[in-house]
C-alpha cells in the first residue's frame, strides 16, 4: 500500500475534512455529550472503535454480497442493519467480558446506533473507493483507514470542544446564549480554525 | 379536529425538531447552503416522517416492546431508499448537491425520535398529523437557516442574485456559517422564550413596586 495515499487520508479525515466541524456528521453526540472532559473521551473513544470496524464491514458486505447480487440499492438499509446489530452486540460481549471498560462506554454504545457519523463513514466509504461496481485498489485497507481517522478526528474535536465547554460553564454569560447556543457559536469558531488547514495539498 | 390542528402546529412552533428540541442537526446544517436544497432536504424527510410515522402507528401493537428500535430502524430505512431512488430517478441535480445526507435521512434523530416518543403510542390520524407538522416544522427551520446563509454567503436567494455590486462572505456558506447562524437563531428563540416568562411572571405577581413601569425584576 502506498504510504502518501495512506497519509492523505490520515491528515484529510482528521484536520481538512473533520468529521464534525467541516462535514456536520455525528453533531447530535458532539453537542450533546461534550458538557465534560471525561465522557467525552470515552464517547469519542467508542465512536472511534465502532466507525473502524463498521467500516471493516461495511466494505465486507458491499464487496462481496450487494455488489455480486446487484442490489446495491439495498446499501442503506443493509448498512443500518448491520451497524445496529454489531453495536448491540459489542456491548453485550463488553458488558460480559469488561465491567470496567464497559463502565467507561457503556452507556455510549447504544447511542452509537443513530450516530451519523458510522453510517457515513460506511455510505462514503461506499461512494469513494467503489467505481462503477468495481473495487479500487487496496480499497479495504484505505476505508479501513478512513473509518479509523474518522473517528480520530471526531475524538479531537470532542477533547477540544469538551475542555473548552468546561471552563464556559463558570462564564457569566447571557441567559438565552448558555447552553447550546453558545456551544454552537464556539463549535462555529473552532471550524473557522480548522479551516485554515484546507491549503494543505498533495 | 381541534386536537389534530393542535398536533400539527406543536412541530412548527414549541417542538420545532431544530429551535425546540434541537434534533437532527447534521442535515439541518450540511445542507442548507442554498434554499432549493433546504426546501429538497425538508420534503424527503416529511416524506419519510409521513410515511414510517403511518406504518409504525399501524403495526405498533404488533411490534415487542424490547425489539422495537430495531423494527422502526428497518421501517424507516425502507422509506428512506425509496426516497433515495425516486430521488435519483426524477430529481438527479437535487440528488447529486445533497450527496451523502440523502441515505442519512436514516439517522435523522428527528425520524426516530418521532417514531419512539409519538407513533408508537397513539392512533393512525394524529400521527399522520404530527409528521406533517414535524415535517413543516423541520423544514421551516431549515429554509429560514438557508435563506441567511444563502443571502449572506452568496448574495443570491433562490438562485436569483440580489446585489449587484456585493462581495460575498464565503464563510456563511462553508461549515462556520452554518453553526454561527444556528447558534443565533436558537438565542433568539431562548430570549423570545424567556422574554415571553419573566412576563407571565410578572402578570402573575402584579406589580408591587411603585414606579418600576417594565416589569419588576
Amino acid at each position: 500500500m502506498d504510504v502518501g495515499k495512506f497519509m492523505a487520508i490520515m491528515i484529510s479525515m482528521v484536520f481538512i475534512n473533520n468529521f464534525i466541524l467541516s462535514k456536520f456528521l455525528g453533531l447530535c453526540s458532539f453537542i450533546g455529550v461534550s458538557k465534560e472532559i471525561k465522557p467525552a473521551v470515552s464517547m469519542g473513544l467508542a465512536v472511534t472503535f465502532v466507525t473502524t470496524m463498521s467500516s471493516i464491514i461495511s466494505w465486507l458486505i458491499y464487496r462481496y454480497l450487494l455488489i455480486p447480487f446487484d442490489i446495491t440499492y439495498l446499501r442503506t438499509i443493509s448498512f443500518i442493519l448491520v451497524i445496529a446489530s454489531f453495536v448491540q452486540f459489542v456491548e453485550m460481549v463488553i458488558r460480559k467480558t469488561s465491567p470496567g471498560l464497559y463502565r467507561a462506554f457503556g452507556i455510549y454504545l447504544p447511542l452509537i446506533t443513530v450516530n451519523c457519523a458510522v453510517l457515513g463513514v460506511a455510505v462514503l466509504n461506499s461512494e469513494m473507493f467503489f467505481i462503477n461496481g468495481k473495487s479500487l485498489p487496496d480499497s479495504f485497507l484505505m476505508s479501513v483507514a478512513q473509518g479509523f481517522f474518522a473517528g480520530v478526528g471526531y475524538l479531537l474535536a470532542m477533547t477540544l470542544m469538551s475542555g473548552i465547554r468546561q471552563k464556559l460553564e463558570m462564564i457569566d454569560a447571557p441567559r438565552s446564549l448558555k447552553g447550546v447556543p453558545l456551544a454552537f457559536i464556539i463549535a462555529s469558531l473552532m471550524s473557522l480554525a480548522f479551516m485554515g488547514f484546507n491549503g494543505f495539498k498533495f | 379536529m381541534k386536537k389534530l390542528f393542535k398536533e400539527f402546529t406543536k412541530g412548527i412552533t414549541v417542538e420545532n425538531p431544530t429551535f425546540g428540541l434541537v434534533l437532527g442537526l447534521c442535515p439541518t446544517l450540511a445542507v442548507s447552503t442554498s434554499v432549493v436544497n433546504a426546501i429538497g432536504m425538508g420534503v424527503a424527510a416529511t416524506f419519510v416522517l409521513l410515511g414510517s410515522n403511518i406504518i409504525i402507528s399501524l403495526v405498533r401493537k404488533l411490534i415487542p416492546d424490547q425489539i422495537r428500535i430495531p423494527c422502526f430502524i428497518v421501517i424507516i430505512a425502507t422509506f428512506v431508499t425509496i426516497n433515495e431512488l425516486v430521488m435519483k430517478a426524477y430529481f438527479p441535480a437535487l440528488n447529486a448537491s445533497l450527496g451523502i445526507f440523502v441515505p442519512l435521512i436514516v439517522v435523522n434523530c428527528i425520524v426516530l425520535g418521532r417514531a419512539e416518543a409519538f407513533a408508537c403510542k397513539k392512533p393512525v390520524l394524529d400521527s399522520i398529523f404530527d409528521a406533517l407538522g414535524m415535517g413543516c416544522g423541520f423544514t421551516l427551520a431549515l429554509t429560514i437557516i438557508a435563506a441567511i446563509r444563502e443571502s449572506l454567503g452568496a448574495g443570491k436567494f433562490f438562485g436569483i442574485t440580489l446585489f449587484n455590486n456585493y462581495e460575498p462572505v464565503t464563510m456563511m456558506v462553508l461549515a462556520p456559517g452554518a453553526l454561527l447562524t444556528l447558534g443565533l437563531l436558537i438565542a433568539g428563540v431562548n430570549y423570545w422564550h424567556i422574554k415571553k416568562n419573566d412576563l407571565k411572571e410578572i402578570k402573575k405577581l402584579g406589580c408591587q413596586k411603585e414606579g418600576c413601569e417594565n416589569g419588576c425584576r
